[in-house]
């Protein structure tokens, strides 16, 4: 069966969810990874919006993080307060999605501007929850598509916290989590190495060869000792997402420019 | 009518303001959506409108641009389409927010224009993140001058806005974020119901129009029907006392192209459309002039 690298990248990522995972789920694509998930392999896995909605179960992806559609499935509805308060900083959570324009060799990652803050030539839309799921979460996935303008060498602005511009910040400010545990992009899949935090490609998608790596990557990237092939997705994950998609499409209308 | 009961003690400044609000407080009225927007919001005013992407009080915005409001300062976690239009119409001097973005789509193209090149005016920004305005609002509601929470450690949006500082916990000495608390001139909401005698009840995702309703010194609240008594309901319904309230007004479909749990769904075609509509300054203004200036 073929398939598409968008594709490739979100079975990847629902692959690294687990049936007991309490996930913390951003708009995108780390909404259909986690749905993926849950409607393959990890059928309990407890998804949570920001928006308040605990173990909800979409039969549509939502196109905002507070659909009606997240509300009217979910076990219970919570206001916004009480999600950051007692369910994220409360230590609840044991995975959160995250991406972001640019992302940096330690995982951290900015939402905010490119450009310098004061006069941005790109204003992004900011942090939204961003900023503290990075530290209030067990640990972090982070999914984004490769490319040299957005893996960089520096960040523009540092908007959520990975390990830090050293590589070892999480630890000098006295946060318990783990921050970036895995980077699932279209070409491979990263994760950082265990000496330096430096997030290291540990499989590369079929096809994909360590040179398109290089060229969209903005640092000098490295590679594991051991580099994997990450295994194809399989006709049925393809035909679960594929449905889910459609059934998306139907519900949000034409012109849907998502991914 | 709260005046002639006792009173358990107060505390400094924000109690003073308290006896205020109560007095103030004592006559909530039904509005039209014009009066109400003409009595209680005025040029240079703090302004909530809230609604975490449901119960999003349109209506309401739509009569503030066409009251021709100025320099206002519009506080809102997600801007959303109704900020992007308040600030593509010039009625905003600053914007407190946490997430600028057409949810799903992409960019708020008159955010951004005014955040990249000042127009229809420069906007001021005062930038947070999510867990920070909705433990603001919080504090705005409790009372208390600041909020604190385990947040932006290693972030560098406690770089760039002056309102994020640190302190320690007097017991275990853990860093901990601190902010002012919001205490907004005025809170906007749109909600389902009001009943006779004017309280308010909310259901679906409530996001914090509670808090920005109890943080504020006076509310608006637009609501899809009026109705002689709520009837049925849990016991934990939210449901906001008509004391709490300045102005009640009924305003069907007010919330659209958002939503109203069990009215009408969001409108997500409309979503992605905007993105055209607003992407260019003269399809923005023909956009406004039809259908909300006209």
């Amino acid at each position: 069966m073929t398939y598409t690298p968008a594709e490739m990248m979100t079975v990847a990522a629902a692959r690294a969810l687990g049936d007991g995972d309490i996930c913390f789920v951003g708009i995108g694509l780390p909404s259909a990874a986690c749905n993926l998930a849950r409607l393959t392999h990890a059928p309990r896995i407890h998804l949570i919006y920001e928006s308040g909605t605990l173990g909800t179960k979409p039969e549509v992806l939502p196109l905002s993080i507070g659909d009606g559609e997240l509300c009217e499935t979910a076990l219970t509805t919570v206001p916004v307060p009480e999600v950051f308060r007692y369910w994220l900083q409360g230590g609840r959570i044991t995975v959160g999605f995250l991406s972001g324009a640019q992302v940096d060799r330690f995982g951290n990652l900015n939402s905010t501007v490119v450009g310098d803050y004061a006069k941005p030539r790109v204003r992004l839309p900011g942090s939204g929850g961003a900023t503290e799921i990075a530290t209030g979460c067990g640990q972090i996935f982070i999914v984004m598509r490769h490319g040299a303008r957005s893996f960089v060498k520096q960040l523009d602005f540092l908007t959520s916290l990975g390990h830090g511009r050293t590589g070892r910040e999480r630890r000098e400010l006295g946060i318990r989590t783990k921050g970036p545990a895995l980077l699932v992009s279209d070409l491979c899949i990263m994760r950082p190495d265990p000496e330096t935090n430096e997030l290291t490609v540990t499989s590369l998608h079929p096809g994909i060869a360590r040179e398109q790596v290089r060229e969209n990557t903005g640092w000098d990237v490295r590679f594991a000792e051991r580099v994997a092939e990450t295994e194809p997705p399989r006709a049925m994950e393809l035909e679960v997402l594929r449905d889910l998609h459609a059934r998306t499409a139907r519900a949000h209308g034409p012109a849907d420019g998502r991914e | 009518m709260c005046d002639n009961r006792p009173r358990p003690p107060l505390y400094a400044n924000i109690a003073r303001e308290r006896d205020i609000r109560a007095a103030g407080f004592s006559g909530m009225e039904f509005l039209s959506l014009k009066d109400a927007i003409g009595r209680h919001v005025k040029d240079g005013d703090q302004v909530a409108l809230e609604g975490f992407t449901h119960l999003i009080p349109f209506a309401a915005g739509h009569e503030i641009i066409r009251q021709g409001r100025r320099d206002l300062t519009l506080i809102r976690m997600t801007p959303d389409l109704i900020y992007d239009q308040m600030i593509g119409m010039g009625t905003a001097r600053k914007l407190v927010f946490s997430w600028g973005g057409n949810p799903g789509v992409g960019s708020l193209h008159r955010f951004r224009d005014a955040v990249e090149r000042g127009w229809p005016a420069p906007l001021e920004i005062v930038e947070h993140s999510h867990a920070a305005m909705a433990h603001a609002y919080e504090a705005g509601a409790a009372g208390m001058p600041c909020a604190f929470f385990r947040g932006y450690l290693g972030s560098d949006l406690a770089r760039v806005n002056g309102d994020i500082r640190f302190v320690r916990c007097p017991f275990t000495g853990e860093r901990l974020a601190c902010i002012p608390a919001f205490r907004p001139d005025v809170a906007i909401i749109h909600a389902q119901k009001a009943d006779r005698e004017g309280n308010v009840l909310i259901e679906g995702i409530v996001g914090v129009q509670k808090e920005a309703v109890l943080a504020a010194r006076r509310a608006v609240v637009t609501v899809e029907e009026w109705v002689d008594d709520f009837g049925p309901r849990s016991s934990n319904a939210v449901i906001l006392p008509a004391w709490t309230l300045t102005a009640v007004v009924v305003a069907p479909n007010g919330a659209r192209p958002s939503y109203a749990h069990g009215y009408y769904a969001r409108d997500n075609a409309f979503y992605i459309a905007w993105d055209r509509i607003a992407r260019e300054r003269e399809t923005f203004l023909a956009w406004m002039r039809e259908n909300v200036l006209g």
